[in-house]
């Protein structure tokens, strides 16, 4: 019956089939061009960077230009204790900022402010920095790896308020209501109910932020600004990974060049492995 | 309303019947819950309009009628969590133990804290286990203390009859029960905090006719205990386990009796042909 049903389908059915078969040859091309631009990308960093690293590039300081050898363990600690920084003051904003939208939701205020932080993700990260240099530099009259912390930190805000309130909006009503109705204030019921609901979201989003800071070296063009010595002080101008990757890469020697990848290379797998980590620890933890 | 006014002397001949050990004979004390005049918005909308009725203590009173009459609007503003709903506000009194919980300077975390709550879909908190889902209520209110703690969650969870199910598994995720065990383990929780009142919205509505079973007898045994108003969609519900029930139609309080005689000789038409199965 439902065979003969099917013989029976229109006249226009075997061009309908073929229509089928061209979307379905192009999703597949879409796709295949958007998923091996990634693989080309990391295939080239990896092509390139890794065949350059040894032990040496990640525990030595850089040599003067023109020599070859050295390392880039002051730009990559370097990197590490600013954006450690920046997320110290970033964090504690952006999630305050996310559970007051979230958990006061009739604040015109909030929605405000939510509004503002879509839009801060567009601002231009070099304008970011000029921003971090008229508020950190030029009060302090000097370079230093604090105002890059600052300058990560706007990069970050916007990130961890949306990623946050997306992840507070994930907890069911239900949940905060039979909290409340237990009798535990509001203030407790966000920090023992809802932060922990959202917690894998939450360091998603904040993975994401870091990701995000760890790669920009506009921002550091004029805040941290840089610097070929070891340096833990924060109130002087620093080294970090994608500066000194731009610096590299712009730079007129070979020897720098291929540097440039290599430090590509190790900046790309810091951030990767860090998610990867993360997300594996958490879904452990979930799972439990 | 005009059903009150004889109310009272029923509640003796009711209490005698069942030879519960409440204190019928002082009226007064008799009356867990007044509602005086309420009228409940949710931003300019009034939802529920001038109702007026009493809860007594250690009885079960249940709220029927067709949905959106306002019967779960009306159960939330019996402990403030009406006003969680943004534009939610009330006009009117709910008086506890002669206290008006709207009054100035009433705390609605010191309300809930009196008057809790189980709600419709079985609310479990999924980061916690079974025992930290019934400690909830002294743990988030930051009591420590260990002993304590233990005590009042073997109890609760005893008193909503699943102690026996759960007893071997305490630590696993309370999101790994049942529908029902999940009802029946947010009931333990309301119940660890020692409330006077326990709410029920529809309790059993996302379980089945088994854990619905199991849901109505806990109520019967925790009238002792525990003074209950439950809103439920179904009448045979209501019919079985409360002794007490309101009708409530588009937001006004109808009928308001004893179950038994709201449901063989109810006095309004409304109440009558919706409890016939003419509507609703």
């Amino acid at each position: 019956m439902s065979a003969m049903n099917l013989a029976a389908t229109p006249s226009n059915y075997p061009f309908r089939k073929i229509v089928q078969r061209f979307a379905w040859i192009g999703m597949v091309l879409c796709t295949s061009v958007t998923v091996s631009l990634l693989f080309m990308i990391l295939g080239y960093v990896v092509y390139n960077g890794a065949t350059a690293i040894d032990w040496s590039f990640l525990t030595e300081l850089p040599l003067p230009p023109g020599e070859s050898g050295g390392g880039i363990a002051n730009a990559l600690v370097g990197s590490i204790l600013v954006v450690i920084v920046a997320t110290l003051m970033a964090l504690p904003i952006g999630l305050g900022a996310a559970i007051f939208i979230n958990e006061f939701p009739s604040a015109r205020l909030g929605r405000t402010v939510r509004f503002m932080a879509e839009v801060l993700t567009g601002v231009p990260s070099i304008v970011v920095g000029l921003f971090a240099y008229d508020m950190v530099v030029q009060p302090f009259g000097a370079f230093s790896g604090f105002s890059g912390s600052v300058a990560y930190a706007f990069i970050m805000v916007p990130i961890l308020v949306i990623t946050s309130h997306e992840a507070f909006r994930l907890v069911p009503t239900s949940l905060r209501e039979a909290s409340l109705a237990l009798g535990v204030p509001k203030w407790r019921t966000i920090l023992w109910v809802v932060l922990p609901v959202s917690k894998t979201a939450l360091l998603t989003g904040a993975i994401l932020a870091v990701s995000r800071a760890l790669g920009e070296a506009a921002p550091m063009l004029f805040t941290a600004f840089g610097n070929p010595f070891w340096n833990l002080n924060l109130s002087k101008p620093i080294a970090t990974v994608p500066m000194l990757i731009y610096t590299y890469a712009t730079g007129p020697y070979d020897d720098w060049h291929q540097k440039a990848w290599a430090a590509s290379f190790v900046l790309m797998a810091v951030v990767l492995f860090t998610s990867v980590l993360t997300r594996t620890f958490l879904r452990g933890k979930s799972h439990e | 309303m005009s059903d009150e006014a004889h109310a009272p002397k029923e509640l003796i001949s009711r209490s005698d019947l069942h030879g519960s050990e409440n204190k019928a004979s002082v009226p007064a004390e008799d009356i867990r819950l007044k509602v005086e005049d309420l009228s409940i918005f949710y931003g300019d909308v009034r939802a529920v309009k001038n109702v007026n009725m009493s809860v007594r203590t250690n009885q079960v009173t249940s709220i029927i009628g067709p949905s959106g009459c306002g019967k779960s609007t009306f159960i939330r503003c019996l402990n403030r969590m009406h006003e969680v709903t943004p534009g939610g506000r009330v006009q009117g009194k709910v008086l506890l133990d002669g206290q008006d919980l709207y009054g100035p300077g009433v705390d609605p975390v010191d309300v809930r804290r009196r008057v809790g709550m189980v709600f419709q879909k079985p609310n479990v908190f999924p980061s916690m286990s079974i025992y930290d889902n019934v400690a909830s209520g002294y743990r988030l209110n930051g009591i420590r203390d260990r002993k304590l703690i233990a005590e009042k969650v073997e109890r609760s969870l005893k008193n909503a009859a699943i102690w026996d199910e759960v007893k071997d598994n305490l630590q696993k995720p309370g999101t790994s029960l049942s529908g029902g065990q999940q009802q029946r383990l947010c009931i333990a929780r309301a119940l660890a905090v020692d409330p006077e009142v326990l709410l029920m919205d529809e309790p059993c509505s996302a379980l089945d006719p088994i854990a619905t079973a199991k849901i109505e007898e806990l109520i019967h045994e925790l009238k002792e205990k525990v003074t209950i108003v439950i809103v439920t969609h179904n009448m045979q519900q209501a019919a079985r386990s409360s002794d007490y029930t309101a009708f409530f139609y588009v937001g006004e309080l109808v009928e308001f009796g004893e179950t038994q005689k709201l449901f063989t000789a109810p006095e309004k038409r409304q109440t009558e042909d919706y409890i016939t199965g003419r509507f609703g």
